[in-house]
Parts: structure tokens; sequence; C-alpha cells
């Protein structure tokens, strides 16, 4: 079966180029025709995990596979790992600094708003060794 | 039929191209190839921003507009100037001098479009009040911005302001207005839109939102200039001048960046203006990026909003601070009353049409994207465009699209030669 595998770096603490690995995704989803509503839900939940990746987790690397039925992305960070997982889900709650807060970001709603736009996420933290997230979002 | 669909007034004259590589790299949807040593538009990815028109040394691009000699294809003929036309003038601090002249070029009527858009300002405003669900609303004055979203951003589609924009309701209100003055059919009566942008002329070919433009002609801002300004002079010599004008500080003010969303009285709104800014700020929006706050954007193609218009004559950012010295003294609007007896909203949905689509089933399209981020590898990523192509990515499109080859490259050509050589 074809599929397209895509290679992210992610630079952390460089807020000007976070967005830059799910835009390119996105312009290669419509590009190859997949419907608007799931290039958006793709988009919106990859940027968020994107933006999560630099500011928690001085980056890492993203790596989305895009089949005929299904789009996989895996964020994979060698950060400080995920204390309270439950409580990172929760909308509204954030771990962000004051300095981040004051950018826009930190809302508490990055990991919500993954869950929201996938059709599957999984996490798997380790304290003191990274977090990866896998999203899944189906094609049909 | 299809390519109705896609017409665009931005075209080249062969003759004039000489291959050069200008205005493929300037053009915001890489719509341009060079081949066989002369520019090709592909209309589908055209959105009609003029960028190439521009930036062309040769003068080989050019827009498709109507002459001034149209104006005896009728007995009755309405001169509609975009509020862009008064700032091309110097030292005036009456628009009426600008419309009387217009009448001394021999327009039976005159009709101004920024009258329309004091129109469309109320009804924007009343719009967006009770559609907070589509917030934020998107400009569609601008008709490259349209053309823009529905092959790029279809999940925009639904924020756009569906009301006229102001040069169509102008047109309508102008055809009315004549046929009740003169009793004549309409056929015999003319509306010619005076254009800075050849945008226009495509949304009166083919507009977005609604089935048929009521503008019988569109005319070049640049071409009316040299006898409008001869005309102004003999006005304000005899001093002859008519009342004509009906626009206040909002109407006026349509013709700049950041005019539209002025005239809705609000804080909660974005203005960009720049085909390159605009896009930065469709592709933010999409992302979800915007804090839901904001009721609207305004997004003018060119930088300055329509006074940067490829057919304008002044420099964009003059024309601004001749708008703001006309407005000056004005009211807030003169054009208050809505006309109920003619249409003032979007008749047709403004659809998606998936241009860049690789094309072929899901399959197909994944091996054709595979097959692209191979021949990225092999693309030394200079985009050079000696290929003809803007980007390495373009050309690499183009190739699993069937329209060009990998030998295109001069350094794939260059390193193939030199295996050749070397095995010789």
């Amino acid at each position: 079966m074809s599929e397209v595998k895509l290679s992210y770096t992610i630079s952390g603490d460089d807020f000007t180029r976070a967005g830059e690995a799910s835009g390119d995704v996105k312009s290669k989803l419509k590009v190859l025709g997949v419907s608007p509503d799931i290039v958006r839900k793709v988009s919106i939940a990859l940027y968020e995990g994107e933006i999560n990746m630099v500011i928690h987790a001085h980056g890492g690397t993203i790596d989305v596979t895009i089949s005929e039925t299904e789009i996989t992305m895996v964020l994979a960070d060698r950060g400080p790992g995920i204390e309270n997982v439950e409580l990172a889900m929760q909308a509204g709650y954030s771990t962000a600094s004051e300095n981040v807060r004051a950018l826009g970001f930190g809302a508490g709603m990055g990991l919500p708003n993954m869950k929201k736009y996938s059709d599957e996420m999984s996490i798997d933290t380790r304290l003191g060794e990274g977090t990866t997230v896998t999203m899944k979002v189906f094609l049909q | 039929m299809g390519n109705e669909k896609f017409y665009t007034s931005v075209h080249l004259d062969e003759s004039l191209c000489k291959g050069c590589i200008n205005c493929i790299k300037r053009c915001p949807t890489e719509a341009i190839r060079v081949r066989n040593g002369k520019a090709v538009i592909t209309k589908e990815f055209c959105i009609d921003c003029g960028e190439c028109i521009r930036h062309c040394k040769n003068h080989a691009k050019l827009a498709t507009h109507d002459s001034l000699d149209s104006m005896k294809d009728f007995k009755y003929t309405v001169a509609l100037p975009a509020p862009s036309l008064y700032a091309q003038v110097n030292n005036i601090e009456d628009v009426d001098i600008v419309l009387t002249a217009l009448k001394r070029m021999g327009f039976s009527d005159v009709f101004e479009v920024s009258a329309a858009a004091e129109i469309v300002s109320s009804l924007s405003r009343e719009y967006i009040r009770n559609h907070k669900d589509q917030w934020p609303l998107i400009s569609t004055a601008c008709p490259t911005v349209t053309r823009l979203i529905r092959v790029r951003f279809p999940n925009l589609l639904e924020h756009l302001l569906p009301i006229l924009p102001p040069m169509e309701i102008a047109a309508r209100m102008a055809r009315k207005r004549a046929m009740e003055k003169t009793g004549l059919p309409s056929e015999d009566i003319g509306i010619f839109f005076i254009s800075p942008c050849p945008a226009k002329v495509t949304s009166v070919k083919f507009p977005l939102g609604y089935e048929k433009s009521e503008v019988d002609r569109v005319l070049a801002m640049k071409d009316v200039y040299p006898g409008l300004i001869q005309a102004m002079k003999d006005v304000v010599e005899d001093g002859q001048v008519e009342e004509l004008s009906s626009t206040g500080n909002i109407g006026i003010s349509w013709g700049g960046s950041g005019g539209e969303a002025g005239g809705l009285l609000t804080d909660s709104y974005l203005a960009a203006d720049g085909i390159e800014n605009v896009i930065k700020v469709l592709e933010d929006l999409e992302d979800n990026k915007f804090a839901n706050t904001l009721s609207f954007i305004e997004l003018n193609a060119c930088s300055g909003g329509c006074v940067g218009g490829v057919l304008a004559v002044e420099n964009p950012f003059l024309a601004k601070v001749k708008l703001k010295s006309l407005r000056k003294y004005l009211p807030i609007a003169r054009t208050h009353d809505t006309p109920d007896d003619i249409g003032l909203e979007f008749t047709t949905d403004v659809a998606y049409e998936p241009v860049f689509n690789l094309g072929g089933n899901m399959a197909e399209r994944l091996s054709k994207m595979s097959q692209l981020e191979e021949l990225m590898e092999k693309f030394p990523g200079l985009d050079c465009g000696s290929c003809g192509a803007p980007t390495c990515k373009a050309l690499a499109e183009d190739i699993v699209r069937g329209m060009a080859r990998e030998t295109d490259c001069i350094h794939v050509l260059r390193s193939y030669i030199r295996k050749i050589s070397d095995g010789i």
C-alpha cells in the first residue's frame, strides 16, 4: 500500500519557526487532495503539538505517515516529561512560565486541542526522559 | 466551459517576453513557468493579483481591459470611479471636480463606487453583528483575495462576507437610475467601471458569489488618467463644478487599506495588505491561531490597498495621503439609503477549486508525492529558476504532473553530462 513519510526536526525555543512543520504538512495534504475538514483537523492538532515541543521540550522530531486510510503523527521529544498526564489533558491547565504566557501561549489548550482534533491519541511519557505523542486522523 | 471559471485578465504579450525569471519568482501562487523561452501562465493557478505585471521589466505582462473607444457602444454611459481614482490627481479638495471632469470626458453620468461602499459598510456592520458564528468575516471586496481563498483555503470559505462588492452595487444602482432617467432599455446603457486593477476585470467577466455583473466595460485607471487631468483643468478654469458627490469619510476611505474595516466602526478587526501578508494571515487563520474575538478581516492583495493596484498611476502611499486630506472635512457618511429593489447579497456559493491537487486517486497521489520527495533529494535546493519553475519544489511538482523532466534542472543535467563524459 502506498504511503508518504515525512520527517521534521523541531528546534526548541524559537517561536518564529514554530508552525513550519505543520504548515508544510498542511500544504502537502492539500496537494494530496485530502478533504478540507481533515486538513484542518491535522494542521490544528499538529500545530498545537509543535508549539508544545517548542515551549516545553526544547524541540524534538515529528514523523508523519500518510497512507490511503489514515494520517499518523508521532511527536517525540527529550524534554522533561509530563508529570500528571490527566491534569495536562484538562482544558485550561498549564505549566507554562509567565514569559511564555506573555507571548500568548500557555492557555492550557495544547493537549486538549490535540485530542479534540485527532481521532486517536496516545501519550507515552517518562519524567526526565521525554514524551512521545502519537496522533491518528482517519481519512474515511 | 471549464476555462471560463478560470478566466484571467492578466496575460502575456509573447513578442515582448524575454523568458527571464522575474515573474515566475514574484507569482504568489507559482502560476507561471518559462517554457521554450516564454512565460506561460497556468490559468487555474492565477488569481489575477497583477504582481507579474508590476515586476515585468519588459512590459510583457498585461491586463485585459476595455478601451475608452468602447463608450461609443452605448447611447448612454455611466462612469463608476473607484475611490482610488480620487487619489490619482493632485491638489483637489473637492471630489466633484473629478466627477464633473469625467462627464466632460464624454460620460453621460457618473455614479460613485464610494457611495455604494457606504451602503456596503452599513450592510456589513449589520451582517457581522448578526452572524457571530461566522466570525471572523473575511472581506470579499478584493477579487484576488476571494480567488486565492477558493483555490487555497477551502476551510475559510465559510467566513467570506456574502455581500456584493461596492462596484457591483454601484453598477446596479447606476443602471436603475439611468433607466429611470432616460427611459432607455438596459442594453443602451453602458456602465463603465474605472479600475485600479486587473482582478476587477475578471470579477466582471466571471463574478464569484453572484451570477452576472451589471458592469458592461472596465477601463484602466491609467488609460482614463490623461484625459481626466485635461478635463479637470478645464473644469477648474471655467469654474463650472457640478454637485455630484454623495460620499463621506467612510466611502473615500475604501480606496486605501484599512478603509473598509474602518467603516465598520469597531476595533475588533484586522486589516492586512500586500499579497504575501494576506497569505500569511490566511494560513494563520486556518490554523486557528487567531483569537476568536476578531469579528472582521480586511484583506487587500495590493500593498496600500486599492490605491496600490497595478493600473493605478500614483505612488500608493502618496495616494493614501491624498485620500486622507480629501476626507478630512467630510461627514462620516453621506449615502444612507439602502436600496431594497436590487440584490445586495451573494446569490451563489463560492466553491472550493482544488486546482493544486496532484490528480488521480489517493494511491496515485501518494505515489506522486513520494516521487516528489525523492526528486527534492536530487535537486540542489537553490531555487535558481533556470529550469523555468520558480522553485525546485515547483519543478518536482511539474515533473510528477508530467509537465517537465528531471533534466530541465541544469544541475541535474550537468552531473548527468559529467557522468557520460567520465565514461568516455
